[in-house]
Order: structure tokens, then C-alpha cells, then sequence
């Protein structure tokens, strides 16, 4: 037990021996918080609007306002060409053309259907159909206006409707930070774990140095073990300066405890530092090493569920997820942060991720050699 | 002096198709300086690393300090000591951090590394460099530094692998004064060389060539034998016949 602890030693000074890294450590979560939890965003406003208003009436007019009024359109463009319209989407001038044809105040007027045409840039489809979704719904206020005021003149009969309430729970105002924050902190603790103590294991055996450890009689453990401590505190000091940034910057709430969200760092870091050691095995090089860690990380990064939901993923890629750390830590950090999640909530990912660390640790023990 | 302490019998090491060591057999005995020369690529540095319990034998026994090179490296490992060609101890950990940690590694106590550390920096004059690190020191004091740490445990044998490549004559000089000091203290020395000066100062000598060993003996003996006035003289004769 005491070598442990002479290897501790060694890898935290030479750690913060080294200028660059050193400040990285701490750099690097206050820039990716920064940055990210702003920058990361499906919310959509101002969706820019090429208009071709054929009708010229009061009732096409009302419709523009309405559209103007919202925040999610910015009618940007007014037009009589089709042709002009469909160039400006083309260069991305704007995202939808909505034409309204000649008629339709005058259909309307009469009692008849009203026809629009919306044309949707779908290169990314989701936010071309979150545009459809915010348009209908301008649209529908619109229709339910023409409804009141028809039967305020007492043409028509009152429609039976049926009317909806909703209420988000866990993050009323849709804040879209307060979803992303819990994810970005995890891919901060992530990179963590699977970069710096992996490229730490390869450059010993670049510099040879590891031969010289390999000749004496250290446990294989003791090695791996004291090449992990390091980086779990590492990885949960920067996880604490996040959250300290996440409060002080975004007024995150925080409805769980932060002694569990410790807690399942912890075991996660166990999880992904094992798996990085075991990937180190493998690589004679920094560079070997760097490819597939990299790859590795991008796989788990975005299968995770950080940017799309985890449910709505093929049944196949939810059962690679069962492998996969960072999905376990994404559910666990977001459940604790909006949910107030306790340990009974999020027992089965925890049980997953001790049993990937146990899994990883002992590949990553086994395969580190010391005599080949 | 017939105390065996590395027995070596029909030893092969294949890398593939590639003989690297081939049927060797050899012993030495406890407190020997034992050189072990070899033009580069014999196989000197394979042999060294299987007796070092880095690397299994393909075949062959093979014995060091009493354990067995397949299953008992572990064990063979906690009673030698080990310094490679290659320059290994941390470079960006000062003298003082380096033995600390490998007096930890090896299980000695906390004052007895302490007592060893002050022993050690005053042997080699070192005090002024206690705090320095190794990337600052010179090459020659960082090779006899890596050698004070080999056999900081007192192991029964030492592997030294080329330790003095690339230094000054003065430096290579004391660097065999703290070799025949270490093998006074009963440490066997088992060492790899390209000098053949140094050769002379060996006990008893072998000579490699292309994954054999052959000749094998004092370096009075071999002189004779091959009616030569140096090692040198010995080793070219061995190694180019046709000259």
C-alpha cells in the first residue's frame, strides 16, 4: 500500500511540475463552460421569413403581423417573385417562404378555406420541423382569432374545443442552458478521464521509463491505480469549478445533492480512466493512443444522449449504450440537477457504471504488461 | 567463490523466425563482475532483459538469484537491480524525488531512504544537485546516479546495459571505481559494454556473436588462448575470423 502512495506522489508532481498542463487543468473547464453552455442551443428564434404576399388583403396582412409579432419570425423579405424567393433560400438568406395566394382574404371572407404555402430549408430537419411546429402554431392563434370574431357577429355556432393546459416540470421556462449544463459537464469530466491519464501512461513508455518501473518489483495495481487517483481528483476538482461556474454564471439550479453527483463522477471517472489505461495498452505512441481514444470518445460522447434523445435512439444503439459510461453519467448529472434525484432513482445507472469500472479496471490491470 | 547465482542453460529466444538468443548456456557466480560482450545486435540486451525478468525465454532454464525466468519474475525482479542503455530514471523529478520513489518502490522503509539518500549524495558529491532536476544534470552524473539507484536496495545482482555510452573517460573511469565498490559489497555485477578497456576490468568475460556465445572466460585466459594482447585483439578475432 505504501508504493501506492510513493506513485501518487510522483505523478501529482510531475504533474504540476509540467507548466502547460498544469494550467490547462484548470483553464480548460472555466473556457468549455463558457463557451459551451451559451453556444450549445436548439432553441430557435428569429427564423428568418421571405414573404410573397399575392393578396394584398387585411387578412393576409393580419396573418404577416401576427407572424412579425412572434418571436420565433423575423420577416426579413417581401416579395412579389417566386423565383427571387426560392434564390434567397438557396443562399440561406432565409429559412421558410410562406406564399400567400392571390384570394385568400377573399375565400376567407366567404366562409372557404384559406390556402398558404410554407417552403422549409430542411437541411437540418429538426429545426426545420421545430419552424413547421412554431409556424402551425401561429397560424392556429390566427385561426382561432377569424373563429371568435365570426361568432362575435353571430354567423356561426360556437365549435366545441377542446382546450389544453401544460406545464413543464422540472425546467418551466424551457431554458435550454439548464438542460445543456448538466451534459457539459460531462464531457469536461470525460475528456479528463480518457485523455490525460492515457497520453500519461504512453509517454512513460516513450521516454522509457516505464521499463524502468516494469524492472522492479511494483504490483501491476499499484501502477495502474496510482495512475488513476491523479486524474479522478483532477476530474472532480475541475467537475466542482464547473458547477461553481454553472451557479455564479447561469444561475443553474441544483434541486439533488452534490454529494451524489460526486459520488457518480467518481465511479464514472473510475469507469473511463480504466477504459483509457486499457486503450494505453495498446498504443506504442501518443499518437496511436490519441487516435483511438479520440474515437472512442466521440462514439460515447454522442451516443450519450447530450444533444438527442436517448429513447428515441434505434434499439440497437440503446444497447451499445449499455456499454457506454457517459450515457449512465448524462441520465445521472440531469436527474440530480432538474430532478432532485436520489440515490433510489438512479440506482440502476450507478450499478452499471461500478460494474463497467470494475469491468474496465481489471481489462486494464490485466493487460498492462509487465514482463512480454 | 562457486556461490551460483544466474545459471543459464540451453537458453533460445525467437522474435519470430529471428533468433535472437540461440542455445546459450552460462553461470555466474555471487560477487563476479561478469562482462557480457557482443558486437550491436548480438543478443546481449535480449539475454539481459530475459535475466531481468522483462522478457520469458523462448526455451532453456534459466535460474537468476534462485528463481525460476517463467514463472517467478516477480521474485526475480525484487533482488536485482536494472540500468539500461537507455537513460530511465524520471527526468522531471528532481535526485531527491527520484530515490525516494524508487527506495518506496523497492519497500524500504522512510529512514532508511533518508539514511541512503544522505549516504548517497555525499558518495557522489552530489549535495548541491539534491534539489536539481534530472533534465538539468550532466549525462555522466545522471548515469552514475542511475547506477546509485539501481542497487539502492541492495539487490544480490545488478544488470547494467551499456552504462557508459556517450561518457567522458574521467566520468567512465570512477564510474568502475563505484563498480568494483559495489561488487565488493557482494552485489553481482553483470554488465554489458562496447569498451574493451573495461572488459579488462571484468572478473570473468563472454563474447557474443550473432545470438551465440563464444568464448568464455577470464580475460587473462582468453588473451592467452586466442594468443592476444588485449581483449580487444580477442574480440576481433572472434568476431571477424576472416581478419
Amino acid at each position: 500500500m505504501r508504493t501506492i502512495f510513493y506513485l501518487i506522489r510522483k505523478e501529482f508532481i510531475q504533474i504540476f511540475r509540467n507548466k502547460f498542463i498544469s494550467k490547462a487543468i484548470f483553464a480548460v473547464p472555466i473556457v468549455q463552460m463558457l463557451i459551451l453552455v451559451p453556444a450549445v442551443t436548439f432553441e430557435l428564434k428569429n427564423v428568418k421569413l421571405a414573404i410573397i404576399d399575392k393578396d394584398m388583403t387585411s387578412e393576409s396582412r393580419g396573418l404577416i403581423n401576427m407572424l412579425a409579432g412572434s418571436t420565433f419570425f423575423k420577416v426579413s423579405f417581401s416579395t412579389f417573385s417566386e423565383e427571387e424567393a426560392n434564390n434567397l433560400l438557396h443562399r440561406n438568406k432565409c429559412s421558410m417562404i410562406l406564399q400567400i395566394p392571390s384570394g385568400f382574404g377573399k375565400d376567407i371572407g366567404n366562409g372557404k378555406q384559406g390556402k398558404l404555402l410554407a417552403t422549409i430549408d430542411a437541411v437540418n430537419a429538426s429545426s426545420a420541423e421545430l419552424t413547421w411546429a412554431y409556424f402551425n402554431g401561429v397560424v392556429r392563434d390566427y385561426n382561432m382569432d377569424l373563429i371568435k370574431k365570426n361568432i362575435t357577429s353571430g354567423s356561426f355556432f360556437p365549435l366545441p374545443r377542446i382546450e389544453i393546459t401544460n406545464r413543464y416540470w422540472y425546467n418551466e421556462l424551457l431554458n435550454y442552458k439548464y438542460y445543456m449544463l448538466p451534459g457539459i459537464l460531462v464531457i469536461l469530466v470525460t475528456a479528463i478521464g480518457f485523455l490525460l491519464a492515457g497520453l500519461n501512461m504512453v509517454r512513460e513508455k516513450e521516454i522509457g521509463t516505464i521499463e524502468q518501473i516494469n524492472v522492479t518489483p511494483v504490483r501491476k495495481y499499484h501502477f495502474i491505480i496510482a495512475k488513476m487517483v491523479p486524474f479522478l481528483l483532477i476530474g472532480l476538482t475541475d467537475l466542482a469549478l464547473g458547477l461553481v461556474i454553472g451557479k455564479v454564471a447561469f444561475n443553474i439550479p441544483f434541486e439533488g445533492s452534490v454529494l451524489l453527483m460526486f459520488f457518480g463522477s467518481s465511479i464514472f471517472l473510475i469507469a473511463v480512466l480504466g477504459l483509457a489505461l486499457f486503450i494505453s495498452t495498446y498504443s506504442g505512441t501518443q499518437q496511436q493512443y490519441m487516435f483511438v481514444a479520440f474515437f472512442c470518445m466521440i462514439i460515447f460522447i454522442l451516443m450519450s444522449g447530450i444533444f438527442t434523445p436517448y429513447e428515441s435512439m434505434p434499439m440497437w444503439a440503446q444497447d451499445f449504450n449499455l456499454i457506454n459510461p457517459v450515457a449512465y453519467l448524462m441520465r445521472i448529472n440531469r436527474m440530480i440537477m432538474l430532478k432532485g434525484s436520489t440515490i433510489s432513482d438512479i440506482s440502476r445507472e450507478l450499478y452499471s457504471l461500478v460494474v463497467l469500472a470494475i469491468l474496465f479496471t481489471t481489462l486494464a490491470v490485466r493487460r498492462y504488461r509487465k514482463t512480454v | 567463490m562457486n556461490n551460483t547465482v544466474i545459471s543459464v542453460h540451453n537458453l533460445v529466444k525467437k522474435f519470430g523466425s529471428f533468433t535472437a538468443n540461440d542455445n546459450l548456456s552460462f553461470e555466474v557466480y555471487a560477487g563476479e563482475i561478469f562482462g557480457f560482450l557482443g558486437a550491436n545486435g548480438a543478443g546481449k540486451t535480449t539475454t539481459i532483459r530475459i535475466l531481468s525478468g522483462l522478457s520469458i525465454p523462448t526455451s532453456g532454464e534459466v535460474n537468476v538469484a534462485g528463481f525460476d525466468a517463467y514463472s517467478q519474475t516477480e521474485q526475480i525482479k525484487k533482488n536485482i537491480g536494472y540500468m539500461c542503455q537507455k537513460f530511465s530514471l524520471y527526468e522531471d523529478l528532481t535526485v531527491k524525488e527520484n530515490i525516494i520513489l524508487y527506495g518506496g518502490i523497492y519497500g524500504m522503509s522512510k529512514s532508511l531512504i533518508r539514511e541512503r539518500l544522505i549516504e548517497l549524495l555525499a558518495k557522489l558529491r552530489f549535495q548541491e544537485y539534491e534539489n536539481r532536476m534530472i533534465s538539468d544534470l550532466p549525462p555522466g552524473l545522471r548515469q552514475k546516479l542511475a547506477f546509485s539507484v539501481a542497487v539502492l536496495h541492495e539487490p544480490k545482482i545488478v544488470f547494467l546495459d551499456e552504462p557508459t555510452g556517450g561518457v567522458d573517460p574521467i566520468t567512465r573511469r570512477q564510474f568502475w571505481e563505484s563498480i568494483y565498490e559495489t561488487a565488493s559489497r557482494g552485489i553481482t555485477v553483470f554488465v554489458t559494454t562496447h569498451y574493451m578497456d573495461e572488459a579488462e576490468y571484468c572478473d570473468r568475460i563472454s563474447i557474443m556473436n550473432d545470438g551465440k556465445i563464444v568464448a568464455l572466460d577470464t580475460p587473462e585466459r582468453l588473451k592467452k588462448q586466442y594468443n592476444a594482447t588485449s581483449v580487444e585483439e580477442v574480440f576481433i578475432k572472434i568476431a571477424r575470423p576472416d581478419t
